[in-house]
């Protein structure tokens, strides 16, 4: 749950449409993300102020976007969690966004 | 053992720990706090304790979100879910941790509805995906998640998805803090302080620890080089007698926090007038829950929680631990009746609480010299 996991941004679309009325405050947005090879989707709209494009990196909590990082920054955070031996958590984790390899 | 060259720049770490060893050259002793349950795990995995001066001691803070849950909360999220119509869901984390009667994980296998979500929005998929039950999402974690339940709640709420609520657990990590500093028995000289949730608050929330208890605090990140840098930063400042907020983690962290986080957790959330913490006892203004717009989002609205309390097993020594007062071996039951495979206490289920990280790594001192000790 802790863990920031980097991902690649690959295409960003809109989750859903805004209910009547309430277009201007609420236009919540989602991106392709891969991860170690594995794409999943994720949640930008804690991004809103700073929206990441296809090509940026981001690091994710809880399967929503938290900040944007360098490439570098995304590579040296996949070897601090290689390191920690975390990395099957976040790849459990990152396969689990979706619900599609869980329950 | 780890080989030397998978560290970032083992030149820079190596002259980084001279420049310790120059710093805390003194009779002085230095008391730190990391603050994140996450550090506490790196600064054992990586063994940042064997090149680190003897007179350095790290004081392992309450940064853990597992950790300082109260095992009556656990019991009211689980009573909730006896209803054959609700759905359990929680983060993995949650799914080991014990309540009186066992954990999620136990309940589950007795035929509760009980299931792991990686994402606050996967568990209001779940409650798209099963109209005909209630979903409830037991939220844990400090400002680095309550944002993503936020979110999630706005989503509930224009979707108008009502076979959804959230029973709000989340933290924040500030009045712990304030807690900790006005603990009777805690002497500690500065902090290291958290990377993730700063991601979010930013450093501002800081600065009444430089101001007003003139303690130097130092925002971290993970890597090995991160926390013994964070380390220099905050000897150089004990040495100056000054009292700074610094950041070494500029590369994630912004000054002032993410701005869209902090506006989604204002939206939906208020400050509770107390919350009870795991080995902290109760503390004011500590904990958040949803706000009146968000009553039908709220388990704890629309469903009667006993309010289950639950004092930790006596011999059980969490709270010392928990406030820097004990270390993990200190405790009755560490390493006997409390271990990772059956943790007594929250500290030793996660991998982020100390103990459990205690456990798993400083018995292999013994056996391996870590790779650290040998650049540095």
């Amino acid at each position: 749950m802790c863990l920031a996991i980097p991902g690649k941004i690959i295409e960003v679309s809109s989750l859903i449409s805004a209910p009547p009325g309430q277009e201007s405050s609420w236009s919540p947005s989602s991106a392709l993300v891969e991860v170690a090879g594995v794409r999943r989707r994720i949640d930008l709209g804690l991004l809103e102020d700073d929206k990441p494009v296809p090509g940026d990196w981001v690091l994710i909590h809880v399967g929503f976007a938290m900040s944007k990082i360098s490439e570098q920054d995304a590579a040296d955070q996949m070897n601090t969690l290689r390191m920690l031996g975390e990395i099957d958590g976040a790849m459990q984790e990152v396969e689990g966004y979706g619900l599609e390899d869980v329950n | 053992m780890r080989f030397v060259d998978e560290f970032r720049s083992p030149e820079l770490i190596s002259k980084t720990a001279e420049e310790i060893r120059r710093l805390a050259g003194s009779e002085r002793h230095y008391r730190m706090m990391e603050v994140c349950g996450g550090h506490t795990h790196a600064i054992y995995r990586f063994g940042l304790k064997d090149i680190l001066p003897e007179n350095i001691e790290l004081i392992h803070g309450p940064g853990c979100p597992v950790c300082v849950l109260p095992m009556g909360r656990i019991d009211d999220g689980l009573s909730i879910a006896q209803d054959t119509n609700v759905i359990f869901a929680a983060f993995g984390d949650m799914m080991r941790v014990p309540g009186t009667q066992g954990s999620p994980l136990e309940h589950k296998a007795r035929g509760m509805d009980v299931r792991i979500v990686y994402s606050p929005s996967d568990a209001l998929k779940l409650a798209r995906l099963n109209p005909d039950k209630h979903v409830m999402f037991f939220a844990i974690g400090f400002e680095t998640t309550a944002p993503s339940t936020a979110l999630t709640l706005m989503r509930a709420r224009a979707e108008g998805i009502r076979n959804f609520s959230v029973f709000c657990n989340h933290v924040t990590i500030i009045p712990a803090m304030r807690a900790i500093l006005a603990s009777p028995d805690m002497r500690l000289e500065a902090f290291i302080g958290p990377g993730h949730v700063s991601t979010v608050i930013g450093c501002r929330p800081y600065e009444w620890i430089a101001k007003a208890e003139h303690k130097p605090i130092v925002v971290s990140g993970f890597e090995p080089l991160d926390i013994l840098q964070s380390v220099v930063m905050l000897l150089r400042q004990l040495n100056a007698s000054e009292a700074k907020v610094e950041n070494q983690y500029k590369r994630v962290v912004p000054w002032e926090g993410n701005p869209a986080a902090l506006k989604a957790m204002a939206e939906v959330f208020e400050l509770r007038p107390y919350f009870e913490w795991r080995g902290l006892g109760t503390i004011p203004q500590s904990a958040l829950s949803l706000r009146e717009e968000y009553a039908e989002w709220d388990t704890e609205r629309r469903f009667t929680v006993p309010g289950i309390r639950v004092t930790d097993p006596k011999a059980a020594q969490c709270g010392e631990v928990l406030r820097g007062v004990l270390k993990p071996r200190q405790c009755k039951l560490f390493g006997r009746e409390c271990t990772p495979e059956r943790p007594v206490g929250a500290l030793m289920v996660s991998s982020e609480g100390s103990c459990a990280a205690y456990y798993n790594y400083e018995h292999r001192k013994a056996t391996a010299p870590s790779a650290l000790t040998m650049i540095a």
